[in-house]
């Protein structure tokens, strides 16, 4: 006799989602790094190049739906993240007067909440900073070589126009949105040691959150076995160096390279 | 050769009148302790002790003192069952401490073992999960068939046997930071989704064990790993992995 199914109710589904999630944002992690690398490529061509690819991804509407997709997941796991955390600690209601957990666990996996917390903090912060100023501010908009002609979103230089409200005016003629200058905002921001650091930390948040999370993400699907999981452990682990040391790479960078 | 030289401690144990009451860690001096005794008998010294003063002995739960009841649940020194590894309190002995030290003597800490007096916490809540489906049906209605009829496969007869040599003791609740029972319940599960006669109920089986663990008010599982690595028997976190496929699996379908 069963009762009702498991998917209703229970710690498990919420683990089921907490992993579907959060290896989404593994994958998520991956684009926008590949995205994000461009801004080594030095000099007028990288800024083009760069801002060329930022056009793309507030235009293109498989990515918009994509960046829903991103949004979703971040907010669910963070929900679902503190639902856990409670129901953890509602299980032991009263602690040990003396505890060794360093004996066998890592700290990472005994910190998920924490480290969670400081990497939501981070994304605020981090939206804030660009995607906020970037949608709803007046950004710089990007130009010609010459450095006066502005640019047209599909990357055409207007000579002699003028820009308002977004918009390349030429004569009196609207020719089209300009391409705004994402590239410039980033590097002045980076001029600023404590974003620098700001950003370096939350890269280490991340780094610590997915020693543990990759592996763990697996687990909790249900996935393992004896072939493959050694793999899995140290492919997360490569993961949860890489990943966010070549992101922290790029603020300092940009900060000793200006 | 030598007798080894005994051994100064003191110990701070936690005492609790009774399940309402509030307990409080005590303090206990006790001296010239054999190395070579163990832990179980070490208490029962200071027990000895304190009831020739005329206090109340610590109450500490035991039974075979051979490492297979799993009775003696106690949080030694931080870690479930103490510093060894692979083995349970009555296991333990006393060449693992050194002379001049403080040793913590705490039960279990769960909200689904409440304690009951002292070191000893009530685990029926592990009997209720087996109720909830640790079982199979069988036809004893005269034409039973032979167990060992049918064929199974080594390798998983291998792996249902070690999931099976779960001794119900705890500790994986007790190390756990979230107080979650997931080790002991994917093993219950385990030792029979591995073999033909635990086909039957399967499904329902991972579906209640896991519900009814989770009315008890154990903890979600974090993958910490802090379970397998208490163990007295090494039960392994695979069986957790298998846990979570099947109750996914049998949610769904
Ligand atoms: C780039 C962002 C993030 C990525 C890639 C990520 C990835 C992961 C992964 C893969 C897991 C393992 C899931 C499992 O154990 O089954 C995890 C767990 C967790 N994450 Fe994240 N996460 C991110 C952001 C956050 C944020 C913003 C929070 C909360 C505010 C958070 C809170 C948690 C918590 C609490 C757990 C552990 C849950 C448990 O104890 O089982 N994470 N994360
Ligand atoms: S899984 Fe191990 S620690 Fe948990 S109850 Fe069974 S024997 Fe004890
Ligand atoms: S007393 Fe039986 S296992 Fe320790």
């Amino acid at each position: 006799m069963s009762e009702s199914k498991g998917l209703i109710k229970s710690h498990l589904v919420k683990k089921y989602w907490m992993a579907f999630t959060g290896l989404f944002l593994c994958l998520f992690l991956v684009g926008h790094l590949a995205g994000n690398l461009q801004l080594f490529i030095p000099g007028y061509s990288g800024q083009l190049q760069f801002n060329e690819y930022a056009v793309f991804m507030t235009t293109n509407p498989l990515i918009k739906i994509m960046s829903y997709v991103t949004y979703f997941s971040i907010l669910f796991h963070a929900v679902d993240g503190l639902v856990i955390s409670i129901a953890n600690k509602k299980a032991r209601p009263e602690k040990y007067a003396y505890s060794k957990p360093g004996n066998n666990s890592i700290w990472s996996s005994r910190n998920m909440g924490i480290l969670g917390t400081v990497i939501l903090v981070y994304i605020v912060i981090h939206m804030q900073n660009f995607w906020y100023k970037f949608k709803f501010g007046t950004p710089p908009h990007m130009t010609a070589e010459d450095g006066v002609s502005p640019l047209l979103q599909d990357g055409t230089a207007v000579k002699g126009g003028i820009v308002e409200n977004g918009e390349v005016m030429l004569n009196g003629e609207n020719m089209g949105a300009v391409m705004g200058d994402l590239y410039t905002i980033v590097l002045e921001s980076f001029q600023n040691p404590i974003i620098v650091a700001f950003y370096v930390l939350g890269m280490i948040a991340i780094g610590f959150h997915l020693v543990h999370g990759f592996q763990s993400g697996f687990q909790s699907l249900g996935l393992r076995n004896k072939k493959y999981t050694p793999i899995v452990s140290k492919l997360g682990y490569a993961f949860a160096v890489i990943v966010p040391l070549l992101f922290a790479l790029i603020p300092i960078y940009m900060f000793i390279a200006a | 050769m030598s007798q080894a030289k005994g051994l100064n401690l003191t110990l701070k144990i936690w005492r609790q009148q009774n399940a309402k009451s509030k307990g409080k860690i005590e303090t206990y001096q006790i001296e010239n302790i054999s190395p070579d005794s163990s832990f179980l008998e070490m208490l029962d010294i200071l027990n000895t002790e304190l009831i020739d003063k005329g206090e109340i002995p610590v109450e500490f739960d035991h039974d075979c003192r051979e490492g297979i009841c799993g009775s003696c649940s106690l949080y030694i020194n931080g870690e479930p069952h103490g510093p060894g590894k692979r083995i349970t309190t009555c296991q333990l002995h006393m060449r693992s401490f050194k002379d001049g030290d403080t040793i913590y003597i705490e039960p279990w800490r769960a909200a689904a073992f409440p304690i009951v007096k002292d070191l000893i916490v009530d685990r029926s809540a592990f009997d209720r999960i087996q109720h909830a489906g640790g079982y199979i049906s069988v036809n004893t209605s005269g034409n039973t068939v032979d167990a060992n009829a049918t064929p199974i496969d080594k390798h998983d007869a291998d792996e249902a046997f070690n999931s099976a040599t779960c001794i119900g003791c705890g500790a994986c609740v007790a190390a756990c930071k979230n107080a979650s029972a997931s080790l002991f319940v994917s093993a219950k599960i385990s030792q029979y989704a591995l073999l033909p006669q635990g086909q039957v109920e399967a499904k329902d089986r991972v579906l209640n064990m896991v519900k009814q663990a989770e009315k008890e008010g154990f903890g979600p599982c974090s993958n910490t790993g802090a379970c397998e690595v208490e163990c007295p028997k090494g039960i392994s976190l695979e069986n957790i992995a298998r846990m979570n496929r099947e109750f996914l699996a049998a949610s769904i379908s």
